[in-house]
């Protein structure tokens, strides 16, 4: 399984990478692993706001169905509309696509989330 | 509570299966060097081995055997010959399901009936409510494995490792005493994926073994497959599934099983219910449905029309084959023909979808 340096991690496995004051959302190899194959995402509108902790999508595969949360607060600017056509692009490459990108209102946030080596320490608690 | 696990779970991992909590079993839900959706492919273009030895058998013996078995099930089982299998609800007297079941005919006083695991308790108990004089009956799940070998090139990848011709095994007919791989089985041309393929029922310290030798025999045709898998393929070929086109509260006859409920026969549990409930039409019928916009419909999902309830979704979701997203609903009758734009509330939101007949897989023969 794999795990990316340089980008910041949640609980709900979750990956942000920042550029500037942009943070892109997706989920990490982990989730896609235990989701399964992926066959439907619903994504959030642009211009929408959301607390760190929202639900701002839907993320379904074959057998479950699960919420899309954003690690961070702010509004969302654009979203990865490939992904309605191609939703498997996410079991395929979960790091390479993200869900959708928001401008931070709060960077300070990042400072909660797990470290890559974090991350890992913490999948690995999971699997036990 | 501590999960149950069938004679072959030394197979799931050793072929890493993804294992979950299925009922009460710990069973593969996919092997995690596939997933569902290949694992569905495989058994549509190839074939696929899974694991069903979860479900229940019951051995009903004695000169009563036939009379009692046509007495509980809803089908007619007097026209079956030795070696036939057929598929009946089993009801109770209001016309609400019990289960539904293969019945094995060995001869006319011996059948065999395999029945859904999570209701192999209930439906022994009403077995044994209902025993007549001459009959004995014997709970023999855990006597038996049961392995699936489905799709295409199940035939020719099983033949060599037979003593019989598979070929004088037609659909829906079986063979007790053969051997499998020099195993004994009992050989049944049945399934529930909508493909060609055979049920094997054997024992359980023999389970392993068969399942190597039969994964040995398709090397490179042949791959594991998951419940995950078991039930994708049954959706999308139509085959209902118990708790959820059938269930306590839901007749044959709404699930649209006709064929399957033998109101000329004498006597059984349910026909007067039945009887009625076919001469009034029923007040609400399962229907076919694709949704035309997006999303994917789930089992309890609310279905509208013009934003009133008219029931709800009792399975659905991607259909591999297919590519589509479809779906199965218990809804009010009037509404119950192809063609009738609905709505599937999803997340609280309408989606909507259209009904329509023949939107499911069939194979070609």
């Amino acid at each position: 399984m794999e795990i990316k340096a340089n980008l910041y991690y949640s609980d709900d496995h979750e990956w942000v990478r920042v550029e500037g004051d942009l943070a892109y959302i997706g989920i990490t190899d982990y989730a896609q692993h235990h989701l399964g194959d992926i066959v439907f995402v619903e994504l959030p509108e642009r211009g929408s706001e959301y607390a760190a902790g929202d639900t701002i999508g839907v993320i379904e595969s074959v057998k479950a169905v699960a919420d899309m949360h954003t690690p961070v607060s702010g509004t969302i600017t654009t979203v990865n509309e490939a992904l309605e056509e191609a939703p498997e692009s996410l079991n395929k490459d979960p790091y390479g696509q993200h869900i959708a990108v928001l401008k931070m209102s709060n960077p300070d946030e990042l400072k909660k989330l797990m470290t890559s080596e974090q991350y890992a320490a913490y999948c690995e608690q999971a699997e036990e | 509570m501590e999960l149950r696990r069938t004679p072959l779970y030394p197979m799931h991992l050793k072929y890493d299966g993804n294992m979950i909590d299925f009922g009460g079993w710990e069973l593969p839900v996919e092997y995690k060097v596939t997933g569902i959706i290949e694992e569905h492919h495989q058994v549509r273009r190839q074939a696929g081995l899974f694991d069903v030895s979860h479900m229940g058998e019951v051995d009903i013996r004695g000169e009563q055997a036939e009379a009692f078995v046509q007495e509980l099930v809803t089908n007619d089982i007097s026209t079956l010959k030795e070696n036939q299998v057929c598929y009946s609800p089993m009801c109770y007297p209001d016309g609400g399901c019990v289960d539904d079941l293969l019945v094995y005919k060995h001869s006319r006083d011996h059948f065999f009936l395999v029945i859904n695991a999570a209701n192999t308790d209930k439906d022994f108990a009403w077995m044994q409510e209902h025993k007549i004089p001459g009959v004995s009956l014997e709970n023999v799940s855990d006597r038996y494995a049961e392995l699936a070998l489905q799709g295409p090139l199940a035939e020719g990848i099983l033949q060599p490792l037979c003593d019989v011709d598979l070929s004088t095994i037609r659909y829906y007919w079986f063979r007790a005493g053969a051997k499998v791989a020099g195993i004994d089985c009992i050989i049944s041309r049945t399934g529930y994926t909508g493909e060609d393929g055979f049920e094997l029922y054997t024992a359980p310290d023999k389970a392993c073994e068969l399942w190597e030798a039969i994964l040995e025999a398709g090397k490179g045709t042949v791959l594991p497959i998951g419940l995950g898998a078991r039930d994708t393929l049954r959706f999308e070929a139509k085959m209902p599934l118990y708790g959820h086109e059938l269930d306590r509260d839901i007749t044959p006859l709404e699930a649209r099983l006709d064929r399957f409920v033998r109101l000329d026969k004498s006597s059984f549990i349910g026909k007067e219910a039945l009887a009625r409930q076919k001469e009034k039409g029923p007040g609400r019928l399962l229907v076919e449905f694709e949704m035309t916009g997006r999303g994917i419909p789930r089992a309890h999902y609310e279905v509208q029309k013009n934003g009133q309830n008219i029931g709800w979704v009792t399975s659905g979701g991607y259909a591999p084959t297919l590519g589509k997203n479809l779906g199965l609903a218990l809804i009010k009758s009037e509404y119950a023909r192809p063609g009738v734009e609905i709505d599937i509330i999803i997340r609280n939101k309408t989606v909507k979808a259209r009904t329509g007949k023949g939107l499911f897989y069939r194979r070609s023969k």
